[in-house]
């Protein structure tokens, strides 16, 4: 038997809202749950892990020219540190990577404030990108060598082609993305041009810049360390490149890994330390980014 | 029943009101296009009107009639193709800081400033106050709103309502000619939308700034304005200019407000004779 379904009818009530100082606060989590919120403490586990299995390969393969263990890269990791032999080629290499990295930086800024100012500046920027990103910078390398001899500036000329493009693209992404009613409201109080793009742009397409800059540095850093070590074959400059390709002609296999270790590091340090705390200072305190 | 005072058509308004002072603002045959790669939409055709000091003045239609494309050519975003629009005598070449907008957006306010550094931001701008200055007016005008426990804290922190509240008071804080409003309530709940409201109207007994509104809903335009500009769609014509400066917050159920509201519905939608405005059944169910 089929019926249509009338919810019951049922009394009224009103009430005064309770106090609030009655009720009780959630607990303290506990301390195991928050060992494991700790990100860093997560990610040195999955390290150690893998650095145990590293040794384990190492010792059964029994061939320090082919793969030296995890303590034997550690150890000359430490003596290259402390003789002050890999610092020294680390500051060689940064020193040309930031550089290059800045010079990047501002060209990329200004290709993309004419983009977002002008048609022409679009076409050129739409253009230019297309045709050059796809390049690998290490093939412009010998043309760099004809330009800008041996040395410093060829570096630096690599460097700027692997961050501009990328860095330009995501910047100018990023500037496309921001709400028109973000900029209208920019306009309404009298801003334009580079001030609009400094006061407004920027600062809203921040989550997209800083992405470019990742991507801008981890190239960067390739491109280096691929140059250094055609370099190294040419010219002793110095350099972690450098580092890397003497030890293994003279079959360091442990230095070079020690080099490798070093790239990694510094990576490691940048995008935790630099990154991160660029992020959490703006982007996430913005609520722009989780 | 009481009907609304039945205003002169325009174009003839000047001439025959000779003892009216000079608008502040005066929009002129307003035409305005789109052109996109297929087509030109017009979205307004010889649009005039003039809006006096003081006024609360609301632009009325249904979506497609242009009143936000209209909003937007007073704020001096869009030129028209065709007429112009004059502030004080001044013709209204582009975005300025004697008009501002708050948006119907909530992303209007950018959320790498703080409430605070958000109403200080046009003051510093446009380079009128120096920052001490600036953030002495901000917090004035951030209690005016209700909002100076929040100046530090980042918009996203804060509840739709709370975000334009920081909204106008920003606007307020310019001290604009016009204050100028696209559907800033449209995006609130019911409830905000109506406190928001009853707010706007204790800032206006206060401050008489000049305001532009527009909005979608016939009794929101009652509410909040004193004179109704009423646009019939693609392209906005004006239908009406009506008078509405009789009804306040309180008088939305009285049947004078009802009659208005039920006017306004018939001259957007001719004559009610497929049922009733839904305002009023809306209203009426409410009631019952």
């Amino acid at each position: 038997m089929s019926a249509i379904l009338e919810p019951p009818i049922r009394g009224e009530y009103e009430r005064l809202p309770e106090p609030m100082n009655a009720v009780a606060m959630e607990p303290f989590p506990p301390l195991t749950r928050h060992i494991l919120q700790q990100g860093w403490l997560r990610k040195a586990v999955l390290l150690s892990v893998l650095a145990a299995l590293w040794e384990a390969l190492g010792r059964w393969q029994n061939n320090d020219l082919l793969l030296p263990t995890f303590l034997q890269t550690a150890r000359a990791l430490a003596s290259g540190l402390s003789s002050g032999e890999l610092p020294g080629n680390v500051a060689i290499s940064l020193g040309v990577l930031l550089q290059g990295y800045a010079a990047g930086i501002a060209l990329a800024f200004a290709l993309t404030s004419v983009a977002v100012s002008s048609r022409i500046g679009r076409d050129l920027l739409e253009t230019l990108t297309s045709m050059f990103n796809p390049l690998p910078a290490i093939a412009l390398l010998p043309l760099a060598l004809l330009w800008f001899g041996l040395g410093r500036g060829s570096l630096v000329f690599v460097i700027i082609h692997s961050v501009l493009w990328p860095l330009a693209l995501n910047t100018y992404a990023g500037f496309r993305g921001v709400p028109e009613t973000l900029r209208m409201a920019g306009r309404n109080y009298g801003l334009g041009g580079l001030r609009l793009v400094l006061q407004v742009l920027v600062p809203a397409a921040l989550p997209a810049i800083l992405s470019g800059l990742k991507i801008g540095w981890a190239f960067a850093w390739r491109t280096l360390i691929a140059a250094e070590l055609v370099f190294g074959a040419t010219s002793g400059k110095g350099g972690l490149g450098w580092y890397i390709f003497q030890n293994r002609n003279e079959l360091y296999t442990d230095k070079v890994f020690a080099g490798l270790a070093m790239v990694i590091l510094i990576g490691l340090i940048v995008e935790n330390l630099v990154f991160h705390t660029l992020e959490r200072l703006t982007v996430q305190r913005w609520g722009m980014q989780r | 029943m009481h009907k609304l005072q039945s205003l002169s058509v325009v174009g003839g308004a000047a001439s025959e009101q000779a003892h009216l002072p000079e608008p502040l603002l005066r929009a002129r045959d307003v035409s305005l296009q789109f052109r996109s790669k297929a087509s030109t939409l017009r979205a307004t055709h010889r649009v005039s009107f003039d809006v006096y000091q003081g006024d609360r003045f609301v632009l009325l239609g249904p979506s497609g009639c242009g009143k936000s494309s209209l909003l937007k050519a007073l704020a001096g975003f869009i030129s028209p193709t065709e007429g112009g629009i004059a502030l004080q005598g001044r013709p209204v070449l582009g975005p300025g800081p004697d008009r501002v907008v708050v948006f119907q957006e909530f992303d209007q306010l950018p959320p790498w400033k703080t409430v605070k550094q958000n109403v200080m931001f046009p003051l510093l701008a446009s380079g009128r106050l120096s920052r001490p200055e600036a953030a002495a007016r901000a917090l004035h005008w951030l209690q005016k709103v209700g909002l100076e426990g929040f100046a530090d804290a980042f918009p996203h922190t804060l509840s739709g309502g709370m975000k334009q509240r920081v909204a106008i008071a920003r606007a307020l804080a310019m001290q604009p000619e016009v204050l100028l409003m696209d559907e800033p309530f449209a995006a609130l709940d019911a409830l905000t939308r109506r406190k928001m409201q009853e707010e706007l109207q204790s800032l206006w007994e206060e401050l008489r700034f000049t305001l532009v509104f527009v909005t979608h809903s016939i009794e929101e335009a009652l509410v909040v304005g004193n004179r109704i500009l009423l646009l019939s769609p693609h392209p906005g014509r004006v239908r009406a200019e009506l008078n509405s400066h009789q009804f306040g917050l309180h008088s939305a159920g009285s049947a004078e407000f009802q009659g208005a509201a039920q006017r306004i519905h018939d001259m957007l939608f001719g004559v009610a004779d497929a049922g009733p405005a839904v305002d009023q059944a809306l209203r009426r169910r409410a009631a019952s």
